[in-house]
């Protein structure tokens, strides 16, 4: 079993030994398996991982918004209580007020026939006992704040009469509405242009230091996390397979899969002639065979991580890496572990010799 | 005829130019007419050329007509006016019989790998449709979509398998080996890696130059994210709301860009690297980009331009307004479309 | 410091991981090889209220042919015994001038079932042709024909069919006819729709960038993409075709004697449902359980051909 991560006394919330699963015609799909983390007050803890590597599960989890046929155990700490175990009842007076949650498309968490004031108004009625125009007042104050030009016109204007961009600002005011703890933003920015994103990361950023909550932000997006995050936490086939300060993962990452990420990416900074890719694909999470769900892809595979599975250890100071191989990794550059190349030669010889011969 | 995307690598053969497209898509009311009521003007005058070999960037941000350009030029959708010369063809006032069998030569790769393959196909017949279709399966066929499939990285064996089993990255192999099957000179790839994880994505990215490099592909490479764009293009334009608004050789745009836009779009993109991200200087636009079935006058990007809100004096900002800049060069070494053009360095 | 690895591919990378002469674990594809016809199969065969209803409806139909074929008496024969409850000899009882029921439900089953065929089949056939041609073609051809197609649907069916077949009706396949020729337009709007949507796919798209022509779009990629939503919608048509041909008889419009249905037999017992209510109870309970049947199929398809539904029914 991992270590699990100290309860100190400014941990919001605590996850830990968490599972979920799915029933499925070809058997269990075990989207999480033992997820254990604490959320420090104030800070922002990054999830990094590519889709199916159990993120947004992860945190729908938390927010007990996953759907009935999900099987979960593990326990989710918040303010002395398990969320878990809680009902649903019990749950709708954390949900919104103490822990929000933003999606990724904010056309569907907005409703289309009501306009955004009376939306965040709602939301502030939902757990505060004040009157319609005080919780109207307070919507501008917060457009205003997430930086809606013209906040006093805008609160009368319905969804569709807004961009993408100031649809996802109105869904970060709505978040922030009740002063809560924990901000959960689930890949805030993907669905939005590049320009835009910069803005609503600004606006994000904003509600976190207005309201002083812990924010969560899942993104596969690893520039948005470099700019953004305290704390990293990667995921891979539904498991941490590396967590640690937001530095330690980009600059002295110790899974090889980290690694493989950050060689993946084409930089905006400099000119590279060829990326280092990882091979193969994201293992299915029906039926995983045993050993380190990353071991098929990964160029430091030995036997022994096809027959045991690594678990989260300490690398270093609040770093913490699941692989047999941590120690090979350290200090590594992506194009010393992973290959460049990505053709069989072989068959490309083949092909372009058949060409020349049609030809 | 000055070529507006600035001169292709010397020596090397112009293989598609298109010159001064237009697209203009109608709006249309309801009823039993159906009259046109509008016109979003998706490009406007657009030239470009690309060589035999070479790779072109078209970038820019949702709406901005890059998408629409590229079916054009394929003479996919018809253009409202310009031309497209494809070789020695000028593709608009072809045939649609010829422009069929000219397909074999110029191949799209989508975007979706889970939209642009047929459902109901197994992946061997996905990859010998085109081969059908121009009558050269028959000769071979078998063995070539097996070839293909091991150029890509898909074992022939899931010959026999759906589409939906495979992942987001080997459905984009599919539809790479669709394109490679007839080979062809001209592959247009309109954001072919946005759908894909960013360690499938190297893997595609890879793939392609790999086979650029080997079979002399021309790319067409369409996309909104200029990091993969800065690493696979040799020359790039970038678009504004249907307009090239700067262009020139990839290096040259990264290292001294030139308009606002492109300055804001290269400063918005996070750098995977904390501590130079959070160091870095921050140019933002403010706003949202305009209906392009009204665009602004004159400089299109002037609504939400840094430099025209923060440091254009009155009579500077009224000629933004009513005159609107071509694309030249302003002494920054390749064309740009702003008045007041002016080479940063932001990385 | 670990070496990097020299030219290695994506297939071998796999293989390289696995121990030698262990059997290979396929870590890409964990679950099974299966089609697009298969999952669809497996999804039908996973709805129980469709699966049940599919076999009682099976039965059903043996049962009115090879059944009704067997069976001692034959419709309209008229036997000695005039009005008596269900019995051994007559399972359904008899009515007042002596006709064994059983034989008569099973008669007015088997018209039933044939008039819903070739409803089904005809306003398919035609409706599928017109709502593709429209919605292919689409702008204005679309225009002039959904609009013809709307006006058909905003006739009040059952008083036109009713006149129709009062003036061409009697037997079976002319009531067939005139139901077909209204429930056409139903079709064509289900037909338009899956085209539209089609249309705008992007393989489609991608077909006509590798230089296809429309008639290989059509036959390789629309049709067989189509299929599944019109099949499913064809399950009602067949419940929607047997109510109205039953709600035609009972009005008196439909099939005629000697032919029989199950409507038919519903309205000549309404007068005996106080008396004898079993010559009531047993075409009433028929056409109930086929409509029924039906419908659960039609669920059952719906379901089997909606490609996000992958998880188990509970």
């Amino acid at each position: 079993m991992s270590p699990a991560p100290s309860p100190t006394t400014d941990t919001v919330l605590e996850v830990s030994g968490l599972n979920v699963s799915f029933p499925s015609s070809d058997g269990a799909v075990r989207a999480v398996r033992g997820v254990d983390y604490a959320l420090r007050r104030g800070e922002i803890l990054g999830i990094v991982g590519e889709s199916g590597s159990g993120k947004s599960v992860t945190s729908m989890a938390v927010m007990g918004l996953l759907p009935n046929t999900a099987q979960i155990t593990g326990s989710i700490t918040f303010d002395g209580q398990d969320l878990l175990t809680l009902s649903e009842q019990q749950l709708n007076g954390i949900r919104g007020d103490r822990i929000a949650m933003i999606f990724q498309d904010p056309m569907t968490s907005l409703n289309p026939v009501y306009t955004v004031g009376a939306q965040i108004a709602e939301a502030v009625r939902a757990h505060r006992d004040v009157t319609k125009a005080q919780a109207l007042e307070r919507a501008v104050e917060l457009l205003r704040t997430v930086r809606i030009p013209n906040p006093e016109q805008r609160v009368s204007s319905y969804p569709h009469e807004l961009s993408g961009g100031m649809r996802q600002r109105v869904v970060i005011a709505i978040a922030m509405a009740n002063d809560p703890d924990v901000i959960i933003a689930d890949e805030p920015t993907t669905a939005l242009d590049v320009t835009v994103q910069a803005q609503i990361l600004d606006a994000l950023k904003a509600a976190q230091q207005e309201t002083g909550a812990a924010m969560v932000l899942i993104t596969h997006d690893l520039g948005v996390i470099a700019g953004q995050a305290d704390r990293v936490m990667v995921m891979y086939a539904g498991k941490l397979v590396e967590v640690g300060s937001v530095e330690d993962i980009f600059y002295t990452p110790r899974m090889p899969y980290t690694l493989g990420l950050l060689g993946s990416l084409p930089r905006l900074d400099q000119q590279s002639e060829r990326l280092t890719p990882i091979p193969g694909s994201p293992p299915s999470v029906v039926n995983m065979p045993p050993g380190c769900p990353f071991s098929p892809r990964c160029p430091l595979s030995t036997p022994e991580c096809d027959d045991t599975e690594p678990v989260l250890e300490s690398v270093g100071t609040d770093h913490r890496a699941a692989c047999h191989h941590s120690s090979e990794v350290s200090g590594a550059r992506p194009d010393e572990v992973f290959d460049t190349a990505t053709v069989d030669a072989d068959a490309l010889g083949e092909f372009v010799q058949a060409a020349e011969g049609q030809a | 005829m000055s070529t507006t995307t600035g001169p292709t690598a010397a020596g090397t053969r112009t293989l598609l130019s298109a010159r001064n497209l237009v697209k203009h898509f109608p709006v249309r009311g309801g009823g039993l007419l159906r009259r046109t009521v509008g016109e979003v003007h998706a490009v406007c005058d657009v030239s470009f050329e690309l060589a035999e070999g070479e790779t072109l960037g078209l970038v820019g941000e949702s709406g901005c007509g890059k998408s629409t350009t590229a079916r054009v030029a394929l003479n996919l959708i018809p253009a409202t006016s310009g031309e497209v010369r494809f070789g020695d063809r000028e593709l608009t006032s072809t045939s649609a019989k010829d422009m069929r069998a000219l397909r074999r030569e110029m191949q799209l790769v989508f975007q979706d790998p889970y939209a642009s393959l047929d459902p109901r196909m197994p992946v061997s017949e996905l990859i010998a449709e085109p081969l059908r279709i121009h009558g050269l399966y028959d000769a071979g066929g078998r063995q070539q979509v097996r070839d293909l499939m091991k150029t890509v990285g898909l074992k022939p064996e899931h010959g026999n398998r759906y589409p939906h089993e495979f992942s987001g990255g080997q459905r984009q192999r599919i539809g790479i080996a669709r394109a490679l099957a007839l080979r062809p000179k001209l592959l247009v790839l309109d954001e072919p890696v946005s759908a894909l994880d960013v360690s499938i994505q190297a893997g595609v990215l890879n793939l392609l130059q790999e086979l650029q490099a080997e079979l002399g592909l021309s790319y067409l490479f369409v996309s909104h994210d200029l990091s993969v764009v800065r690493h696979i293009a040799d020359r790039i334009a970038v678009m504004y709301l249907g307009k090239i608004v700067e262009t020139g050789p990839a290096e040259q745009l990264f290292n001294a860009p030139a308009h606002p836009y492109t300055h804001a779009l290269i400063s918005a993109i996070p750098l995977p690297d904390p501590r130079r991200e959070r160091a870095r200087e921050r140019i933002t636009v403010v706003g949202d980009l305009p209906s392009p079935a009204n665009p602004p006058s004159g400089c299109r990007f002037r609504t939400r331009c840094p430099k025209f809100a923060a440091e254009l004096s009155a009579s500077q900002q009224s000629r933004c307004t009513d005159e609107e800049p071509e694309l030249s060069d302003r002494g920054t070494g390749h064309p740009v479309a702003c008045h007041f053009a002016e080479a940063r360095s932001l990385l | 410091m670990p070496e990097p690895r020299t030219s290695t591919t994506l297939t071998d990378q796999a293989q390289l991981a696995q121990t030698p002469g262990a059997a290979p674990v396929d870590r890409e594809f964990t679950v099974a090889e299966r089609s697009q016809t298969q999952l669809v199969f497996r999804r039908f065969l996973q709805h129980r209220a469709a699966m049940i209803s599919l076999v009682v409806l099976v039965l059903l139909v043996l049962l009115a042919y090879v059944g009704g074929a067997l069976w001692k008496y034959d419709v309209g024969e008229i036997t000695p015994d005039n009005s008596v409850p269900p019995s051994l000899d007559h399972p359904f009882g008899t009515d007042a001038v002596g006709k064994d029921q059983l034989a008569q439900v099973l008669g007015g089953t088997r018209i039933s079932l044939q008039v819903s065929v070739v409803v089904t089949l005809f306003a398919t056939a035609i409706g599928t042709l017109w709502g593709s041609i429209a919605g292919f073609f689409g702008g204005r051809i679309d225009t002039v024909m959904m609009r013809i197609a709307d006006l058909v649907l905003t006739l009040p069916l059952v008083a036109v069919a009713a006149m129709l077949g009062h003036n061409f009706g009697g037997t079976w396949y002319l009531i067939a006819f005139v139901i077909a020729g209204l429930y056409w337009a139903y079709v064509s709007r289900v037909a338009r729709g899956v085209v539209l949507s089609l249309r705008e796919k992007e393989y489609i798209e991608a077909a006509r960038a590798l230089g296809a022509t429309n008639t290989r779009i059509i036959l390789r990629h629309l049709v067989p993409n189509a299929l599944g939503s019109i099949l499913v919608n064809l399950t009602i048509l067949v419940a929607l075709a047997i109510l109205l041909e039953t709600a035609l008889s009972y009005l008196g419009f439909g099939v005629q004697n000697p032919d029989t249905s199950l409507g038919l037999l519903v309205s000549e017992a309404q007068t005996a449902l106080t008396t004898r209510p079993w010559l009531f109870y047993f075409p009433g309970l028929f056409i109930i359980i086929i409509a029924l049947t039906i419908n659960f199929i039609g669920d059952g398809l719906r379901d089997a051909f909606d490609p996000q539904q992958t998880k188990v029914r509970q």
